[in-house]
């Protein structure tokens, strides 16, 4: 198997029951896999609720180390809409052109940087550095203060022995708070200013809640681009003759990207409290029981997607839910496309081949299934054109 | 050469001439708010939703089953939804005219 592969290993299940199930702190989750049952669910947002105790519908549960409650993500219609109004056109800036031509130089000189390194791990020096570096654009706040965040490791929540790091969070909330006194005392024209200053239903959005806007900001954005970035370096280097065409045919580059994303699913999986007793794939779901939206499966479901599991580099119809699907679908998702977008014509342009040295698969253990979603270590040697 | 009109949730008419591409990618390059097309045009963000003047619909022709999968898990669809960046650019468009989903 290349080591750029990623399997699918809710095909059985998917096919034989359509769900799987999972312990996660005696707070089981049913997870759907079939991408009909996905979508549905994902949409009827009052059955599926997301604006539960802040922290369960994340698998696993950070009910015990959260008390913020995520904004939008763990807020319903209608007032998910409102917060959504307030911060939609913020998200959306990576459209803006001058967005785009910084990404475009933080990527570029990171690319060149490493271009001539013996050997570069990719998941450290280049995909935390690079995801760091471009929220600071997102957040628009100056470059140097990526460092800090590179500091902070792969995962603000994750430590290496503990899925689920108190103190670790406790560093990013501590963070995120010192710099909300920081606008409050000295507004600018970053984002935290910017959600101060704005207003719901005519009230100024509340400390708690621009902190709930930005721990989603840090956390959601953070190991799935990190996924996506080493996952891609890993892709590349086993099919050099995808970099080929996509330096011959830039205009397949949009749809490459959508297929890259579906096929690595950076995100798993995303709960959901159910809040009335009623069935999925005949499965009773019981009132206030958590049910999770495997995105990772239903991108692979073959009644929807012909080989589902190769990357066709050019598939033209390709509804995959890796961004979630309907009211909560990821706002960070513009800021994603355009990393990916930048960084696969940057390879295109400045790399011949990529060599891998050595790898350390990232697992994760989901009840009955074993999901590779990336890698813990990757190093590669890149060959400049 | 098709000219298409888009008409957007604020009333305004625009009328585009065009003979290639997506509907979806022409009302992007020209700015028609509301049409944003996130995905690039793989038929997975529904952003590019219109609704087709009924007596046009023929025009249009018929969505494919995941466009029709896509749009019937869509509070604001009706019978005359298409995805706009499954409407490929031809003769057959001449005289469309959409109307930008809310």
């Amino acid at each position: 198997m290349k080591k750029s592969e990623l399997s699918d290993p809710f095909e059985q299940a998917r096919l034989e029951k359509g769900y799987g199930e999972m312990n996660d702190q005696d707070d089981p989750v049913t997870i759907l896999l079939r991408h009909k049952d996905v979508r549905k669910c994902a949409h009827n947002w009052k059955t599926f609720q997301s604006g539960a105790v802040p922290g369960r519908i994340v698998v696993p549960s950070e009910v015990n180390i959260r008390e913020t409650r995520q904004i939008p993500f763990e807020v319903d219609p209608p007032m998910h809409g409102g917060y959504r109004a307030i911060v939609e056109p913020w998200f959306k800036r990576p459209l803006q052109p001058e967005y785009q031509a910084k990404l475009t130089a933080q990527i570029q000189d990171l690319v060149d940087e490493v271009a001539d390194w013996d050997s570069v791990e990719v998941v450290s020096d280049f995909a935390l550095r690079l995801q760091s570096r471009a929220l600071t654009l997102l957040l628009n706040i100056p470059y140097e203060e990526a460092q800090t965040w590179i500091e902070w490791g792969t995962h603000v929540f994750r430590s290496e022995d503990d899925a689920l790091d108190g103190s670790k969070a406790a560093i990013l909330y501590d963070y995120i708070d010192a710099q909300i006194d920081k606008a409050i005392a000295q507004p600018g024209e970053d984002l935290y200013s910017v959600l101060l200053d704005s207003e719901l239903d005519g009230k100024k959005l509340t400390r708690e809640e621009v902190k709930g806007v930005m721990i989603l900001t840090f956390a959601g954005g953070r190991d799935t681009v990190i996924n996506a970035v080493t996952n891609s370096i890993a892709y590349f280097a086993e099919h050099p003759e995808s970099l080929t065409r996509l330096r011959n045919e830039p205009e397949i580059t949009g749809r490459a990207i959508e297929e890259l994303i579906r096929y690595f699913a950076p995100l798993t999986h995303m709960g959901r409290v159910v809040t009335e007793d009623t069935q999925v794939c005949e499965h009773a779901a019981k009132a206030d029981t958590r049910v999770s939206l495997c995105w990772a499966s239903a991108n692979r479901d073959a009644a929807v997607f012909e080989k589902p599991n190769e990357v066709v580099l050019d598939r033209k119809l390709n509804p995959h839910v890796s961004f979630g699907f309907s009211h909560h679908n990821c706002l960070g998702a513009t800021h994603a496309r355009q990393i990916m977008n930048i960084l696969v014509k940057t390879l295109a342009d400045k790399v011949q081949s990529i060599d891998i040295l050595a790898s350390q698969e990232n697992i994760e253990e989901l009840g009955e299934f074993n999901r590779k979603v990336g890698f813990d270590s990757i190093k590669v040697k890149f060959n400049a054109r | 050469m098709a000219k298409i009109t888009f008409i957007t949730t604020d009333n305004e008419s625009v009328t585009l001439e065009a003979d290639s591409g997506s509907v979806m990618e022409l009302a992007v390059q020209n700015n028609i708010k509301g049409i944003d097309g996130d995905c690039g045009g793989v038929c997975s963000c529904a952003t590019c939703h219109v609704h087709v003047a009924p007596e046009h619909v023929e025009k249009a022709g018929e969505a494919s089953e995941i466009e029709k999968d896509m749009l019937e898990l869509d509070d604001n669809a009706d019978e005359f939804s298409r995805l706009c960046c499954q409407l490929d650019v031809t003769d057959q468009l001449d005289g469309i005219i959409l109307r930008v989903a809310v």
